[in-house]
């Protein structure tokens, strides 16, 4: 069967957007065939600075026929109706059309074929329309034709398309159409500055081919392994090691199509300021890789650069103009840190009146404030020195202040240690300017000095209650001020470092320290609870765990200590994995059945002790004698906060609750032994209800 | 780059002679070769020739340099290459040609950036002057790692539609020079291309100017008075524009660029406020809400006037 071959020549496209648009054109294209009943074997799209590139093979070379029956008027209905059959079937006369019997009577039937078309026909007719409405993020016109209406928006002006559509075997076609004047044909070029003449392809493999030859390579997974397995060797025949960056390597691989690594160097004065400030201007402004000392770990004052081109002087003129621009990136990055050493952070901390945090929560000075009034108030809990905690958190946002900051943001925090330690800070007091943004996400790493823990918990706390307090909860896909990262670093810091913490009343004290009340005040520390057991919920699946298991801890109501549910969730998931765990649920289960059937009929519940005078059975007389047992048993065990011995407690009931649905019919024909019996079975329930509401497990 | 030039005149050699190489160059392409325009700006963008012209269906190819006023980047003389008046070369092409980027290679080219030993590069950078009304997509043209020019294909100017797109370059001239003549502090450029005695440096010719305007810009500028011209300038801005109208119909436009000179002046004017810390994060925002005001107003006139493509 036939492959087309589609790619759009055009200037230079944004690094980050073309992995989507490549992804994006096959989902297109692809789509539309299919929808048209061109079912195709394979496809991949690829990017390059200058081009997206689609292959699609095997494609039909005709769509199926399409045949329909359409059911007409009855035999003898009024000619009006048949005239209107005719015309809606396109069919000559009544002849043409079947007579079908039911038992409403005859009726005519038509049947409307429509031939399949040519593939390369429809092809001409989606791909222009694909092309005009491509959803780039941003796209732009340009020349002569963009002062006309109806003009091609793209990323950058569009050059050329290539279109073949064909067998391998024979001369391709063109798939003719044109769009905004750009006709299509099987003329594309090579690499701008190596091999900039034309090419003519015909299908995908003699393409790929050719503009290899013409120093492009297509694929933007060769071009980052090329990238990588050449910065490494590099390095590594320096004495280096590279330090890996993922996401510089796949920008990089979208600014060139032709990789050439070099390797320059700066002095290594610079490496007297901080190693990430160095990472940062090297790659943030030159999109260049650092390398490293593999013994110490210690940066090297060295760089790596991805050239676009092979260059007549080996490269020795890229490195030269390379290594100006960073000497001269670094003496700014330099004077920075330096400057920023002159002021002491608490003298910045003023210019935070000046600075909103959000219109509705006040400034950023305000929001420090609270944040240290909460560090101070959970700092005892989880152990931290109430002075020092109060400390970090009045200087652990003063580093946005700084140049360094300002000029690369993501090392905020992480100055602040640099410039909390330089200012004789306490230890703890400098790592929580770095480490209360921590986690930032579940693979982050969870703080544990106590300092640090507090003021996570308080900037993080005050960040939801505060969102929750003027209603800016994350709705579906929307979350802009990243409160479920927040509460799951809560969850994190609180579970991991094994914290006591009321959430409950910690959250009712971060909404009193807020200027806004917002109306539903009350509700708002059980509605956040809810937040968090959805996140834990998140969490727990992520991690493999069944979540339902949260659901049956927090059904059971007045539970706002995170440290306490994840243990009695693990306690419970270890629970029902033995034999007697799945029987007990199994027989807690089979009870509430019963129970809500009968309660149903009779309209009532059937609380309240049974009766012991009642008990015919001996069966009857061990569950009983059981219940009230275990009930003690686990119930003390759960006091002591140990839930692995109220699981085993639990496991007791399992012989007498399988002995009892044995041997004991439920539904005694008399009423009284029947009702006792049922609240028997609630017993059951209730007992069962010390470790966890057990109707909300799933099987 | 021309062989025949002598060696003063070469580009990698003197300052003048670089200004010169592109001048020629882009009239050689058909621009008509401006002057720069004879007002205070903080870019070359907000020369008329770019902004105005900018707008509207008449084609339009110029080029020029112009000194451009960054009151908040004078160093006093003492940082290697940030100053508070400097050179932009600009470039303008309406409707933008089939091959502007060839165009500003083969630029790049004559002022002796060569494509074989240097790794050039067009990486995204979206361009938008709150201030003008305007937008565009383009790139930032990155040579071995520098950033040597703006590359940007407009899209709207002073909130109106730019149809036809016009292309517009800017280099930055001293860096680009710095670059081929291979210093590191801008004031050690060599202007003239001579050597010896006969030899005048960057320096020479602004580094007095430097010292004088940082301290005019960041300590002396009379505060009062700059606040007073900006009302001025906003308010006969208005005037004129109202003025401009030829009749009750308000179809063409007779005065479009004094106006506009007005809105340039404001411009400056704020940017010497903002330079002298008299103006609030707030204030900031109102106050290039206020400039805009008057660049869209000056381009709805403009667009009624005959160069502007009316009628």
């Amino acid at each position: 069967m036939p492959d087309l071959l589609l790619e759009l020549f055009s200037e230079e496209i944004p690094a980050r957007m073309q992995a989507k648009a490549a992804d994006d054109l096959r989902r297109l294209v692809t789509d539309k065939l299919v929808a048209e009943g061109l079912v195709y074997e394979g496809a991949k799209a690829f990017a390059t600075p200058r081009r997206l590139a689609l292959t699609v093979h095997g494609i039909p070379a005709r769509q199926p026929d399409l045949k329909t029956e359409r059911r007409g008027p009855k035999v003898g209905a009024p000619d009006a109706a048949v005239q209107g059959f005719l015309k809606a079937t396109g069919l000559k006369s009544l002849d043409e059309a079947k007579i079908q019997r039911d038992p409403k009577g005859d009726f005519y039937i038509g049947l409307i074929e429509k031939p399949g078309r040519d593939a390369i026909d429809v092809l001409a007719e989606i791909l222009p329309v694909i092309i005009r409405t491509f959803p780039w993020p941003k796209s732009m016109r340009w020349g002569a034709r963009s002062g006309k209406p109806g003009a091609l928006n793209w990323v950058r002006p569009l050059h050329a398309i290539t279109a073949t559509f064909g067998l391998e075997t024979e001369e391709p076609d063109v798939v003719k159409f044109e769009v905004d004047g750009i006709a299509t044909g099987q003329t594309t070029y090579g690499h701008r500055f190596l091999a900039p003449g034309a090419i003519q392809v015909r299908r995908f493999e003699d393409y790929e081919a050719k503009l290899l030859d013409a120093k492009v390579v297509l694929d933007p997974d060769r071009r980052k392994d090329a990238i990588l397995t050449d910065a490494k060797q590099l390095a590594f025949a320096q004495g280096f090691e590279l330090v890996e960056d993922q996401n510089l390597l796949d920008e990089v691989a979208g600014l060139v199509e032709w990789p050439v690594v070099l390797m320059g160097s700066f002095e290594p004065e610079f490496l007297a300021t901080p190693a990430e400030v160095i990472r940062a201007t090297i790659r943030n402004n030159q999109k260049c890789f650092v390398v490293r000392d593999p013994k110490t770990g210690k940066l090297a004052s060295k760089f790596i650069l991805v050239a676009n081109i092979e260059a007549t002087d080996g490269g020795a003129t890229i490195i030269a103009g390379n290594e100006r621009v960073i000497r001269a990136r670094l003496s700014d990055a330099k004077f920075f840190y330096e400057t920023d050493l002159k002021t002491r952070l608490e003298e910045r901390l003023p210019k935070f009146e000046q600075i909103v945090f959000h219109e509705k929560l006040g400034t950023q000075a305000a929001r420090i404030k609270r944040i240290e009034r909460l560090a101070a108030e959970i700092a005892p809990p989880v152990g931290a020195d109430v002075a020092k905690a109060t400390r970090a958190a009045h200087l652990v946002k003063a580093d946005l202040l700084t140049e360094v900051v300002g000029e690369f943001p993501e090392v905020q925090g992480l100055m602040g240690k640099y410039y909390a330690l330089a200012q004789g800070e306490d230890a703890s007091v400098a790592a929580a300017c770095e480490e209360h943004y921590k986690p930032q996400g579940p693979t982050d790493r969870v703080p544990t000095d106590p300092v640090s823990v507090a003021v996570a918990l308080a900037d993080k706390i005050d960040t939801l209650v505060g969102f929750w307090a003027i209603d800016e909860k994350p709705t579906g896909s929307k979350d802009p001020y990243a409160l479920r990262r927040a509460a799951l670093g809560v969850i994190r810091l609180i579970a991991e470092n094994a914290l006591r913490l009321s959430l409950m009343k910690v959250a009712a004290s971060a909404l009193a320290g807020l200027s806004v009340k917002p109306a539903d005040a009350q509700k708002l520390p059980s509605d956040l609870l809810a937040f968090f057991a959805d996140r834990l919920k998140v969490q727990l699946r992520e991690q493999g765990a069944r979540h339902d298991l949260v659901d049956a801890v927090f059904a059971l109501g007045g539970q706002d200590d995170l440290l306490m549910i994840v243990r009695r969730v693990e306690a419970l998931g270890k629970f029902l994995e033995s034999d007697d765990g799945k029987n007990l649920l199994a027989g807690t289960k089979r009870a509430s059945n019963i129970l809500s059937i009968e309660e149903k009929k009779d309209k009532r519940s059937f609380d309240g002790a049974p009766d012991a005078a009642l008990y015919g059975l001996a069966e009857e007389k061990a569950l009983a004698k059981a219940i009230g047992e275990v009930k003690a048993e686990a119930s003390a065990a759960v006091a002591k906060e140990d839930f692995a011995a109220a699981m085993s407690a639990m496991a007791k009931l399992r012989p007498p609750v399988d002995a009892f649905f044995d041997k004991v019919r439920v539904n005694d024909d008399d009423a009284k032994v029947r009702e006792n019996r049922l609240k028997l079975l609630n017993e059951i329930r209730s007992a069962t209800r010390a470790v966890a509401d057990f109707s909300k497990i799933q099987d | 780059m021309d062989a025949s030039l002598p060696a003063h005149m070469r580009p990698e050699r003197s300052f003048q002679g670089f200004i010169l190489a592109l001048q020629r160059f882009w009239a050689e392409q058909g621009c008509v070769i401006l002057q720069p325009y004879d007002m205070e700006m903080g870019a070359g963008t907000f020369h008329p020739a770019t902004t105005l012209r900018a707008l509207g269906p008449k084609p339009w190819n110029a080029a020029y340099v112009q000194p451009s006023r960054r009151p908040k980047d004078g160093r006093y003389g003492e940082n290697p290459n940030r100053m508070q008046h400097y050179y932009q070369f600009q470039v303008i092409m309406k409707p933008s040609p089939p091959n502007l980027q060839e165009l500003y290679l083969k630029s790049l080219a004559a002022i002796g950036i060569d494509s074989a030993v240097h790794d050039i590069r067009f990486v995204e950078d979206d361009w938008e002057s709150p201030t003008l009304g305007a937008w565009g997509l383009g790139w930032e043209c990155w040579c071995d790692g520098m950033e040597v020019s703006q590359f940007t294909y407009f899209q709207q100017v002073a909130g109106f539609e730019c149809s036809p797109v016009a292309g517009e370059l800017t280099y930055g001239l001293e860096r680009l020079a710095m670059y081929v003549q291979g210093v590191d502090r801008v004031y050690d450029l060599n202007f003239n291309g001579r050597d010896g005695d006969a030899k005048v440096t960057y320096g020479d010719v602004f580094l007095q100017a430097e010292r004088e305007y940082s301290k005019h810009n960041f300590e002396v500028a009379d505060t009062a008075m700059l606040f007073e011209q900006f009302k001025m300038a906003e308010a006969a801005c208005r005037k004129y524009l109202d003025a401009g109208w030829k009749d009750d119909k308000r179809e063409a436009h007779l005065m479009a660029l004094p106006a506009y000179d007005q809105c340039i002046k404001a411009s400056h004017v704020f940017n010497l406020l903002d330079a002298r810390g008299v103006i609030s994060v707030t204030e900031r925002q109102s106050y290039i809400l206020r400039v805009r005001e008057l660049a869209k107003a000056c381009g709805e006139a403009w667009i009624h006037t005959e160069a502007g493509g009316a009628a």
